[in-house]
């Protein structure tokens, strides 16, 4: 009597192909991001690092290439992360511990605030940009200056402050708060001294690389002016120019050294936002705790 | 003792403090005021695109705005037709999805299903790096290295043209759709994956007949919000796919878009009020309220599987 032979191996080879083939897809996915990212990086790099030198920093820009230099662009870009520091962080944690601390979940006006960040932080920057044009430098009259451009990258990336703000105090476990009350603490007591210093890290965290954001966005730039030949150091109410904006001018321009020096600038740029991110996930690491 | 009782009882012992805490006042109404600053900015971008938009269809109907084929608003000859933008955006999104929907997808597979967790723990924020590069950079990429690149290839481009600005568009994206998707896939029950292996599926069985469909939600989220990240993306296109605004299909070429054509306006010294000026409002209300639609279904989507596995 023949038994038919029962395989018990896993897959038929045909099924084993299929999924190897499926496999080899994926992993084919993941890697074509990181293949373009090193090709960017290795491009920039051939291209920019003949021209980062001391003229790049300390220079003011010129029709020259071989004089021409970001230094008004930098410290542009410097005095908008001071800036947003100080607007874009208060204001974002501040939404954060209402949304989280005091506001009743089921208002209809709080499930309201919600919809409308989650929507702000999809509306594309250039929208940003013309709410600038239209309000700040238009109809208050502020002008093409440094405030203009850091008011509106703050109104930008708040959306992201106040998300990481939001998880940070949510993950401050309800029995702090419950501990610090049952000893007299008022609320805003209870807030100040165990939910914030606890959810600190995290805001510290989200902060920084909403700053990270923030520092390389171009195009809500050029609607509030920031497109405009600037020779000398920004202030706060003059006109200004950054980083972002002076490596589109130096690409728009039609002679390849200028593409040269634009590759250097994206170097400078690159470095200042690699440097914050790791700062943020070291500091993320060092001082998160599990509760 | 008797009325003292009495007393006690009419009045009880209040554990509040006598009258309110000024201080505890003020603090909430800050906070409510630091809150209201997004309330304001979506208030005021509605309104700052409205007012302008409304002067400009009062001298340019409607009709035209939206059937004509030709946009010139700058020339002597003007022509309003917004359409020519509209072709152009979603010629450039088309792009941008063909790369950002499938390696999106297969990224998240791969994190979600395949990755062990200590690969998984470092791939993710590395994928993040991605999305973390200013699209200025993203834009010089493709003009100066991904356009030569495909010159090399033997595919007829010009200097500026769709095709590489949408292509290294969709790379940039590949983060924004695998992380929300590998969100949703990560929240499909661990006994629905235990279940189908149990019945003898493979790897490929479980990723592709369980735990897509159970996550679909979350991937037409993903794929939503890629899109819309798409239509609103402006220096890429700016700087890559030409600033010359005309329908055509063919990717080799450029085109403008609608963020393109804002951006390259709003440069100049355009003089406020005049009907270059309000062009850029009505352009940037057609895609403010693009965006809008997308962005909604996409929270929409979201909720959904939230609701679902959590």
């Amino acid at each position: 009597m023949s038994v038919p032979s029962i395989s018990l191996r896993r897959q038929s080879s045909g099924a084993a192909f299929r999924g190897g083939a499926f496999y080899a897809l994926l992993v084919f996915s993941v890697t074509i991001g990181f293949v373009l990212l090193v090709t960017l990086l290795v491009d920039v790099f051939i291209k920019g690092v003949p021209y980062l030198d001391g003229v790049l920093f300390f220079d003011p820009p010129s029709a020259i290439p071989e004089r021409a230099g970001a230094r008004p662009a930098i410290l542009g870009t410097i005095f908008l992360m001071g800036l947003l520091l100080v607007m874009a962080v208060p204001i974002g944690v501040g939404t954060a511990l209402y949304l989280e601390e005091y506001a009743s979940r089921d208002a209809w006006y709080n499930r309201l605030l919600d919809l409308n960040i989650q929507n702000l932080a999809a509306v594309p920057s250039i929208v940003y940009g013309i709410l600038g044009l239209a309000f700040l430098v238009r109809g208050l009259g502020l002008g093409r200056v440094t405030l203009a451009g850091a008011m509106i990258l703050t109104l930008l990336v708040l959306p992201i402050v106040i998300v990481a703000s939001r998880e940070a105090i949510r993950a401050v476990p309800d029995s702090i708060r419950q501990g610090a009350y049952a000893l007299g603490a008022t609320q805003w007591q209870v807030i100040r001294r165990q939910v914030l210093p606890a959810a600190i890290p995290g805001i510290a965290t989200g902060s920084i690389l909403a700053l990270a954001r923030a520092i390389g966005e171009t195009a809500p730039l050029i609607l509030v002016g920031a497109l405009t030949y600037v020779a000398f150091n920004p202030t706060l109410t003059g006109p200004f120019t950054a980083l972002p904006i002076q490596i589109y001018q130096w690409i728009a321009r039609p002679q390849e050294e200028f593409r040269l020096l634009a590759a250097a600038a994206i170097i400078v740029l690159l470095a200042i936002l690699l440097t914050m991110n790791a700062f943020a996930i070291w500091l993320r690491n060092r001082y998160q705790r599990r509760w | 003792m008797a009325s003292q009782d009495a007393t006690l009882g009419a009045q009880p012992l209040r554990l509040r403090a006598e009258g309110r805490r000024w201080s505890e006042v003020v603090v909430k109404a800050v906070l409510g005021l630091c809150a209201l600053v997004s309330v304001a900015t979506t208030v005021g971008i509605v309104v700052a695109l409205l007012e302008p938009s409304i002067e400009f269809f009062r001298e340019i109907p409607i009709g035209e705005f939206f059937t004509s084929e030709r946009w010139a608003p700058l020339f002597a000859n003007p022509g309003y037709g917004i359409r020519p933008l509209v072709v152009g955006t979603l010629v450039v999104t088309f792009w941008a999805c063909v790369v950002a929907m499938p390696f999106g997808l297969g990224s998240a597979i791969y994190l979600s299903e395949y990755a062990r967790p200590r690969v998984r723990a470092t791939l993710k924020p590395a994928l993040e790096v991605l999305a973390g590069i200013p699209t200025v950079v993203y834009g010089f990429f493709a003009l100066t290295f991904f356009t030569p690149l495909l010159e090399d290839l033997g595919l007829g481009v010009g200097t500026f043209n769709v095709l590489s600005a949408g292509l290294v568009m969709g790379v940039m994206l590949i983060p924004t759709v695998a992380s929300i998707s590998e969100d949703a896939m990560s929240a499909v029950p661990q006994d629905l994956r235990d279940g189908a292996y149990g019945l003898g599926a493979s790897r490929l069985q479980v990723s592709t007949r369980i735990v897509v469909p159970a996550a679909v939600s979350g991937i037409v989220a993903a794929y939503v919000l890629g899109i819309s990240r798409a239509i609103g993306e402006t220096m890429i296109v700016l700087i890559a796919a030409g600033q010359l605004a005309r329908i055509t299909f063919n990717p080799l070429e450029q085109m403008s878009t609608m963020t393109a054509f804002i951006a390259a306006t709003g440069t100049g010294d355009v003089p406020t009020g005049s009907i270059a000026y309000k062009t850029i409002f009505a352009v940037g209300l057609t895609l403010f309220c693009m965006t809008l639609v997308m962005n909604l279904i996409a929270i929409r989507f979201v909720r959904k599987y939230r609701e679902i596995y959590e």
